[in-house]
């Protein structure tokens, strides 16, 4: 029930609305509980609500320290994490 | 999408499962609670549990708001949708819940009642300007995550002037869950279960943030970490309450650092303070009643509130007697425990909420762990 999805900013509109990139189908969210909105953003949403806005730093370092994980150990990584989104 | 693709990463859940493995004692055993859902979702889709050495175990919370939601908060929904004004408004996953007597929201609108789905509350607001004629209810349910847009659209039909729009309000709140599951009298009938340390949920966690849960590591020393929903979050997170178990502290930590602050939403938490107010008890499918648990609609806008405008009074109902819900909600048994699990009860016939929902321990161990029942 408190699935929630990352997604990016692709525009924003007037009045709290933005359309943002759903697993590459373009979608209209409300904004209203995220402030300073601007294209480029991840946001996480919630039945068509951003309710946080994704930190991207932190989202990379979560990432990076995974695949250190992974290098460390040596266990071969799939290299998922060097692909643009 | 790299922030969803990137945290399902096997080479990296091998490496994980492997420092966990290093870092267990084995003169212990460790008994986490994921207390959402969305979790326990997770952790069966990916296979987590394997992933895991065998003095590690997860106890499956009761973080599911389908699944908690009291039968005779159902059958209020019900008595609504048989209202011949009433366009009824609801998530889809409400609709095959068992209800009193076998009904549901689907078998009602099998009979030709007005039940739509809705992925938004906003949706509920234009099928009520859409159909000024009708009295359109939107049937609100979930944790925190989900009252913010409530809130929202129940301002919103203010601002709009609408007079045919209310909210049957059933949101409930994740700390006195947790609470309950820690001290509530229950506990003394069902017994305890033992529970170690806690995955917090992740997007509960952006609107109320981190400080709610210090109350709990430091009033009844457990850890929690509030985790993210993939599977490498998932298993990071419990690395973490490991280490935390051995060195015998009891903080609250944040693995999903890439969503979650200490203050969370204040926008989201203002708006919901706005509108809502406690209960001073509600009823939860599972746990029973629970002090200052559920939220209700402030007398400022007692128009917009379903209860008031079309006078529902909760009738009592019985629960089906074979269904263990109650206890494998608890953490107190598990879903093979139940006589009637995977065999009377199963996601197309559920008998019981855990059943229900995909999110609900039952379902998730019928459609990922079936037939492993000798490794569980």
């Amino acid at each position: 029930m408190c699935l929630a999805v990352p997604v990016r900013v692709i525009k924003v509109l007037e009045g709290e609305w933005a359309v943002v990139d759903l697993g590459g189908v373009e979608s209209r969210v409300s904004i209203t509980f995220v402030e300073d909105v601007v294209p480029g953003d991840y946001v996480i949403v919630h039945v068509g609500h951003a309710i946080a806005r994704l930190d991207v730093e932190r989202a990379e370092e979560s990432l990076a320290l995974f695949r250190q994980i992974a290098e460390t150990l040596g266990i071969e990584s799939d290299a998922l994490h060097t692909r643009l989104p | 999408m790299r922030y969803i693709r990137g945290f399902r990463d096997g080479a990296a859940a091998r490496g994980l499962s492997r420092l966990i493995a290093a870092e267990v004692r084995s003169d212990r055993e460790y008994h986490l609670m994921e207390f959402c859902g969305g979790h326990t979702h997770a952790v069966f889709r990916h296979g987590v549990p394997d992933l895991l050495p065998d003095n590690v175990q997860l106890i499956h919370g009761p973080g599911c708001p389908v699944c908690v939601l009291a039968m005779p908060r159902l059958d209020l929904a019900i008595e609504l949708a048989f209202d011949e004004r009433v366009v009824l408004a609801s998530y889809g996953d409400m609709l095959r819940v068992p209800a009193s007597r076998k009904r549901s929201l689907l078998k009602a609108r099998a009979v030709g009642r007005d039940v739509r789905i809705v992925q938004s509350a906003t949706e509920a607001i234009v099928l009520a300007q859409q159909h000024p004629d009708r009295e359109v209810v939107f049937f609100a349910i979930g944790f925190e995550t989900t009252t913010p847009p409530t809130a929202l659209v129940i301002l919103e039909a203010r601002r709009l002037g609408l007079e045919n729009f209310s909210v049957y309000c059933n949101h409930v709140l994740t700390p006195s869950a947790i609470r309950s599951i820690l001290d509530a009298p229950k506990v003394r009938e069902l017994g305890q279960a033992r529970v170690d340390g806690f995955l917090g949920p992740s997007h509960v966690s952006t609107i109320i943030g981190a400080r709610p849960y210090e109350f709990f590591a430091e009033e009844y020393q457990r850890p929690v970490v509030i985790a993210g929903f993939e599977p490498l979050d998932v298993l990071a997170a419990i690395r973490m309450l490991i280490r935390q178990l051995n060195e015998g502290r009891a903080e609250v930590e944040n693995q999903f650092t890439r969503g979650v602050t200490r203050d969370g939403n204040r926008k989201a938490q203002a708006m919901v303070a706005e509108v809502f107010e406690l209960r001073p008890e509600f009823e939860w499918r599972g746990l029973g009643m629970v002090e200052y648990s559920g939220l209700r609609i402030k007398k400022r806008y007692a128009e917009f509130d379903a209860e008031r405008r079309f006078g529902l009074v909760e009738k009592p109902a019985a629960e089906n007697k074979a269904c263990q819900c109650p206890a494998i909600i608890r953490g107190l048994k598990k879903p093979m425990d139940c006589p009637i699990f995977g065999t009377v009860c199963t996601p197309r016939n559920p008998i019981g909420s855990c059943m229900v929902s995909s999110e609900g321990a039952c379902a998730a161990w019928y459609q990922y762990r079936n037939g492993l029942a000798a490794s569980a």
